[in-house]
């Protein structure tokens, strides 16, 4: 059966189709969810897009985080749902404490549009388990506030635990401690990622095809995953 | 009605990028004698009734500031705050 892959709209998400599409290119079907949505129609997993919900008022994601959809979100990935938060998405999940730290303005205090290097640290996570560790990516970045930030205790257990998925190569774009461009959490259901693998999917817009690596790999782990 | 004053301010050891690029434009008005500018958010809360200090720590808490990267602190505003917002 075709994995279902839900993508949520708020007021002021951005990539939610380029995230649809990906999600079709990998080979499932994308299920639009809407922010005021109390359930999630049984989709296999969620993408949370980038943009800017509820026009980043207050902090990025401090308001989205209330979201009727959210509370199903929470709720799922607590007990194994498979989340990807992109950009505003990462930002969401920090805010939820489904992640932990936060995202903060830049650092240079400009909003970094560019082709981004990463490097691959946690294959075991349901978002990058077709990526070798070390493996090179080139991906879009496109941030205001992307520098990650959290207590020197925090980012050793990150490290420690094997829960930094990719850094920043040739350049640290927003200044985020450690270079961090992606965690996940304990289980490694959910991975938040600032640049943007949904722009990496097809040659005719993309600097490659990198990006389509996180959408294959969430198929791979549905299908191996008890049903 | 009386409002609730919250003030949300970076901890001290986050990088505040906003509050340094005030600091290093202050020199081109000809101030020289500041070394730290830091840049929070002051939010005033009405209740329907009483003000409710307690009330607006959990929202704070919850909402209006982030602990992971937030300080707040929450009072009752005095006249000093209305003559402030009304000169």
């Amino acid at each position: 059966m075709t994995a279902r892959i839900g993508v949520v709209t708020f007021p002021g998400s951005l990539d939610d189709g380029d995230a649809a599409r990906a999600v079709r290119l990998a080979g499932a079907e994308a299920v639009r969810l809407w922010h005021g949505d109390a359930d999630l129609h049984g989709v296999d997993a969620v993408v949370l897009p980038g943009g800017f919900s509820y026009g980043d008022y207050l902090r990025t994601g401090a308001i989205a985080r209330f979201a009727p959809v959210m509370e199903k979100i929470i709720e799922g990935a607590r007990d194994g749902l498979p989340v990807l938060g992109i950009c505003n998405g990462f930002q969401i999940l920090c805010e939820a404490h489904l992640l932990p730290g936060a995202l903060t303005r830049n650092q240079h205090l400009h909003f970094r549009n560019r082709d981004q290097w990463l490097r691959v640290e946690a294959t075991g996570t349901a978002w990058t388990n077709v990526f070798q560790a070390g493996q090179e990516l080139l991906i879009p970045v496109k941030n205001g506030e992307g520098c990650y930030v959290a207590d020197q205790r925090t980012l050793d257990e990150l490290e420690a635990t094997g829960r930094v998925v990719a850094r920043y190569l040739r350049g640290n774009p927003n200044g985020s401690q450690r270079d961090i461009a992606a965690i996940t959490n304990e289980a490694g259901n959910v991975v938040g990622i600032m640049p943007h693998p949904e722009h990496a999917v097809e040659a005719l817009t993309g600097p490659s095809l990198d990006g389509l690596g996180f959408f294959t790999s969430i198929l791979k782990h549905l299908a191996g995953a008890p049903a | 009605m009386p409002r609730v004053v919250v003030d949300v301010m970076l901890k001290p050891e986050i990088l505040d990028p906003q509050g340094q690029a005030v600091a290093n434009a202050l020199p081109r008005l000809g101030v020289s004698d500041v070394s730290s500018v830091r840049i929070g958010r002051r939010i005033e809360i009405e209740f329907t009734g009483e003000p409710d200090l307690e009330r607006a720590r959990e929202i704070a808490d919850k909402l209006l500031a982030n602990p992971v990267i937030e300080d707040f602190s929450v009072r009752l505003a005095d006249a000093a705050d209305t003559e402030g917002a009304h000169p």
